[in-house]
C-alpha cells in the first residue's frame, strides 16, 4: 500500500512537468494549428533562465589570497561574488540561494519575446503549409536551439540548486500512520506539483473568465467566423503563442532543481509531452492536462521492482504501451474532439 | 622465308624475364605493406575517436586537448610533459621512427555505431595506424572490435567496464584505465573502515556493459567485506529523472545507495538522492551513505555540493604528487588553463604508450606494437609501476580512492585523495570469472592488409 501511494507522488511532479509542456503544445496547435516540434526546445530554454540567472547573481571578482596555492603553484585567486560584497554576505547569499523562483521573474519577459521572435520570424511562414512541414520545420529549430544553448553552456548538466529551506523531504508515512522513511517525498518536487497547478488554473481561468480568452476560444472554435466579425484573430493567437512558451519556460525554471538542466533535456520531453498531447487529444486542453498526470504516474508505477519483476523493462515503454492502447480504443485520445486533424 | 629474329625459345625468355622484372617491384610492395595503413612518407596519421557531441562532449574535449599535447610532445613541441620523467627513453622528440605525427579526430557521438564509422573513416579515407580515445565501455569494445577485423591498434580511452579486457578483449586492443573488479578491491577496505561491516546496500545500475560489471564487481567485493546486497536495480541510461527508482530505497531497509551511474545520469541520480534526504535519514541505527564507485572531475564539478563526503575511485587525479604527475599537470595547465581530467591522462599515456612501444619495436606493424606493449613494464606516468599485462592487455597500477571534498577552494579541486591503493591489491588472474574465465582470449594479432 505505501509503495502504490509513494509511486502516485512520484508520479504526479512528473505528470506536471508532461501536462505543463503537453498544455503549451495541444495550445499552440488549438490555435494555431501548428505541430510545434519545438516546444521541448522551450522548457529546456525556461530551464536555461533558472541557469542564467544563478550565473549572474554569482558573477564574481578575483581577489588573490596568497595563503592558497592554485594547481599550478600560484598565488589562488578566490572569486568573491559581487552580491555578496554589495549587499553583505546575509542578503547577497540569500539573493543567490533563491535564484530559482527569482528565475520566473527573469523568464517571463524572455520566453514571450523568444516565442513571438519564434511565431513571427519562421513559424508564420509554415501556417498553410502540411504538418509534415511544420515538424521539420520546427524540429530544426529545436536542434538549433539546443546547439545554441550547448555552444554557451557545455554539454554537462549544471546543477541549479533550489533555495535551502526546501532541501530534504517530506515524511508523508508518518503524517498517515505508515511506518517512517516509508513514504518520502521532496519538498522541492511538493513546491513544483502546487506550482504547477496554480499555473495550470491560471492557463485555464485566463481562457475562461476573460474577454481575451474567450475570443481566443471562439477563434479555435471557429476562426473564420470570429474573422469576419472584425476580430484581428491572428494578433490573439501570435499572443497565444507567447504564452504558451511562457508556461514551458516556467516548467523549466521550476523543474530545473529536480533535474540539472542540459542542452537536450528539452528533446528528452518533447517526445513523451507528444505522446501525451495525442492520448490526451489533440487540441484539447484539460484532455493534456490529464493525459500529462495519467502517464507521469503509469510512468512510476511501471518503475516499480515488484512490476519489473513480472514485465521487465516494462519502464521504458510502458507510455507508448498506453498510448498504443487507448488509441486502438479512442482514436482520438482520451478528451479529443472529432475533426481535429482529420481532414 | 622469314627474315624475323623471334624465336620460340627466345619469346619464352622474354616473357619470363618480363615476367620476373614485372613480379618484383609487387613483391618488395607486398613486403613492405605487410600491415595496414604503413606510413610511406614522412609522416604518419593517428585517430582520436572521442565524444565530440552529445552528452559526453566536454570529457571528449578533455581527452581531445590532451591527444594534441601528446602528439606535440612526441613531435618535440612544447615542455617535453611526461616525456621527461617516462622510464623509457625510446622517444626523442622526433616523432615516431623520424616520422612527424599528425593527427586527425573523428565523433563517437558515445554511440557504438557512430563511433564505429568515424573509426572506420579514419582507417580507410585518413589511414590511421591507430585508433585512441572515448568515453564509454560499450563504444570501446565496438571499436576495439573493429580495429581488430581491420588490423590497426585501438588503445582505449575512458572504458571501466570489466568486458573490455575481459570477455570481450582482442589482441589488437590495450587498456590503460582501470576497471570495476579493481574499482571493488579499492574501495570495499576503506568502506569497511568508514561505514563498518555490517550494512546493507541498495544497488541503482545503468543498464549496459559498464553498468552490470560495476553492479557484479561492487556486491562481490561489499559483500566480501560482510556487507549484505538488499536489492540491484537496472535504470536505463539517460533516464534523468530517476525519483521513481530512489524512493523505494529507504523503504527496502538499505542504509547504503551504491550509484552504479556515470556521466550526467549520475549528476542527476546522486542529486534527486540528497533531493529525497537520503543522507539525512538514521536507518538501522546508522547514518545512510551514499558510494559513487566511479568518479570523474567533470562528474564531480557538475554534481555540486552534494557530493561532500561521498567514496568513489579514480584512475589517476591531477592532485597526486608524484615527479610525472606533476609534469603533466604543468604543461597541461599551462597550454589550456585547467587541469587535466583523468579520462584526459589515460588519452595521453595511451598516446605516448603507442608511440614509444613502435619505436621500441621498431615498426608500425600492429602485430610488433602489440609484442612490445605486452608485459612492458613503465614508470613515470603518473600512476607509478605499471605493468601492460600480456595475457589481456589491461594495465596493472596503484588505484585511488577518492572523496568529495568538505571545502573545495575552486571547481578543479571538488575531490579530495582519500587512499593510494596499492597495485598488488587490486591484481586478479587473467581467467577470473568477471573476465570471461578460461574462456576468453585474445585471440591472434591482426595485422590487415
Amino acid at each position: 500500500m505505501d509503495a502504490i501511494f509513494l509511486q502516485i507522488l512520484n508520479g504526479l511532479d512528473k505528470g506536471s512537468a508532461y501536462a505543463l509542456i503537453a498544455l503549451g503544445l495541444t495550445l499552440i496547435f488549438g490555435t494555431l494549428g501548428v505541430v510545434n516540434f519545438a516546444h521541448g526546445a522551450l522548457f529546456m530554454i525556461g530551464a536555461f533562465c533558472a541557469v542564467t540567472l544563478q550565473k549572474l547573481f554569482n558573477l564574481s571578482y578575483q581577489v588573490i589570497d596568497e595563503t592558497q596555492k592554485d594547481f599550478l603553484g600560484n598565488p589562488l585567486k578566490v572569486d568573491v561574488p559581487y552580491l555578496e560584497s554589495w549587499f553583505g554576505p546575509e542578503f547577497g547569499i540569500a539573493l543567490m540561494d533563491w535564484s530559482v523562483p527569482l528565475a520566473i521573474f527573469f523568464a517571463i519577459p524572455i520566453m514571450v519575446l523568444v516565442g513571438f521572435v519564434m511565431e513571427r520570424g519562421l513559424i508564420k511562414h509554415f501556417y498553410k503549409r502540411p504538418h509534415a512541414d511544420q515538424i521539420l520545420v520546427t524540429f530544426g529549430l529545436a536542434i538549433v536551439l539546443q546547439e545554441i544553448v550547448k555552444y554557451f553552456y557545455g554539454a554537462n548538466p549544471i546543477q541549479t540548486g533550489a533555495p535551502d529551506v526546501f532541501r530534504g523531504a517530506l515524511d508523508f508515512g508518518v503524517m498517515f500512520g505508515f511506518e517512517p522513511n516509508a513514504i518520502i517525498y521532496p519538498y522541492w518536487r511538493l513546491v513544483y506539483f502546487l506550482f504547477s497547478a496554480v499555473l495550470i488554473s491560471g492557463v485555464f481561468a485566463f481562457l475562461r473568465f476573460t474577454t481575451f480568452g474567450m475570443v481566443v476560444r471562439a477563434g479555435m472554435a471557429d476562426r473564420e467566423t470570429v474573422g469576419l466579425l472584425g476580430i484581428n484573430i491572428d494578433k490573439r493567437f501570435t499572443i497565444m503563442f507567447g504564452v504558451a512558451a511562457a508556461v514551458a519556460g516556467l516548467a523549466g525554471v521550476m523543474y530545473a532543481p529536480i533535474l540539472a538542466p542540459n542542452y537536450h533535456m528539452g528533446m528528452d520531453f518533447l517526445v513523451l509531452s507528444f505522446v501525451v498531447v495525442v492520448v490526451g487529444g489533440m487540441g484539447s486542453l484539460p484532455g493534456a492536462v490529464a493525459a500529462g498526470f495519467l502517464l507521469g504516474i503509469l510512468q512510476s508505477f511501471a518503475s516499480m521492482n515488484e512490476v519489473k519483476a513480472i514485465i521487465p523493462g516494462i519502464d521504458q515503454v510502458i507510455i507508448y504501451l498506453v498510448a498504443i492502447i487507448i488509441l486502438l480504443t479512442r482514436p482520438r485520445g482520451l478528451m479529443g474532439k472529432r475533426g481535429v486533424m482529420e481532414e | 622465308m622469314s627474315n624475323s629474329r623471334f624465336t620460340r625459345r627466345g619469346l619464352l625468355k622474354t616473357s619470363a624475364a618480363m615476367g620476373a622484372g614485372l613480379a618484383m617491384p609487387t613483391i618488395f610492395t607486398s613486403a613492405a605493406s605487410a600491415f595496414t595503413n604503413d606510413p610511406t612518407g614522412s609522416t604518419v596519421k593517428i585517430g582520436f575517436n572521442v565524444p565530440q557531441t552529445g552528452p559526453y562532449a566536454d570529457e571528449g574535449l578533455d581527452e581531445l586537448r590532451a591527444q594534441e599535447l601528446a602528439v606535440a610532445h612526441i613531435n618535440g613541441e612544447g615542455d617535453g610533459g611526461m616525456l621527461n620523467t617516462f622510464s623509457s627513453k625510446a622517444l626523442d622528440g622526433t616523432g615516431i621512427l623520424g616520422k612527424k605525427v599528425e593527427f586527425v579526430t573523428g565523433d563517437t557521438q558515445t554511440k557504438s555505431d557512430a563511433a564505429r564509422a568515424s573509426a572506420k573513416s579514419m582507417i580507410e579515407k585518413d589511414q590511421v595506424v591507430m585508433i585512441n580515445g572515448g568515453s564509454s565501455s560499450g563504444v570501446a569494445i565496438a571499436v576495439q572490435g573493429l580495429c581488430q577485423e581491420a588490423g590497426i591498434i585501438f588503445m582505449a580511452g575512458l572504458t571501466h567496464s570489466n568486458d573490455t579486457t575481459g570477455k570481450d578483449r582482442k589482441a589488437n586492443g590495450f587498456r590503460h584505465f582501470f576497471n570495476a573488479y579493481m574499482s571493488g578491491a579499492a574501495l570495499a577496505p576503506v568502506l569497511k573502515n568508514a561505514y563498518g561491516s555490517d550494512r546493507r546496500a541498495y544497488h541503482l545500475t545503468a543498464d549496459y556493459t559498464w553498468g552490470w560489471t560495476q553492479e557484479e564487481s561492487l556486491v562481490a567485493s561489499t559483500e566480501g567485506i560482510g556487507w549484505e546486497t538488499v536489492n540491484t536495480v537496472k535504470t536505463p541510461v539517460g533516464a534523468g529523472d530517476f525519483s521513481s527508482y530512489i524512493a523505494p530505497v529507504l523503504s527496502s531497509g538499505a542504509d547504503v545507495l551504491v550509484l552504479n551511474h556515470y556521466g550526467g545520469d549520475m549528476i542527476n541520480s546522486l542529486t534527486q538522492a540528497v533531493q529525497f534526504g537520503l543522507r539525512d535519514k538514521m536507518v538501522n541505527g546508522k547514518q545512510f551513505e551514499i558510494v559513487v564507485p566511479l568518479y570523474s572531475e567533470l562528474m564531480a564539478a557538475g554534481a555540486g555540493e552534494n557530493i561532500k563526503g561521498v567514496y568513489g575511485s579514480m584512475n589517476w587525479n591531477w592532485q597526486l604528487t608524484d615527479e610525472g604527475t606533476a609534469a603533466f599537470v604543468k604543461s597541461f595547465g599551462e597550454k589550456y588553463g585547467r587541469p587535466p581530467s583523468n579520462s584526459a591522462h589515460t588519452c595521453y599515456v595511451q598516446t605516448l604508450l603507442y608511440a614509444d612501444a613502435v619505436t621500441r619495436g621498431g615498426s608500425f606493424n600492429p602485430c610488433s606494437v602489440g609484442e612490445a606493449l605486452e608485459d612492458f613494464e613503465f614508470d613515470g606516468l603518473g600512476n607509478g609501476p605499471t605493468l601492460y599485462r600480456g595475457a589481456d592487455h589491461q594495465c596493472f597500477k596503484d588505484v585511488l580512492v577518492m572523496k568529495g571534498a568538505e571545502n573545495p577552494t575552486n571547481q578543479y579541486d571538488t575531490l579530495e585523495v582519500v587512499e593510494i591503493t596499492p597495485r598488488a591489491q587490486v591484481e586478479y588472474p587473467s581467467n577470473h570469472p568477471m573476465f570471461g574465465g578460461d574462456e576468453a582470449s585474445l585471440g591472434t594479432c591482426n595485422p590487415g592488409a
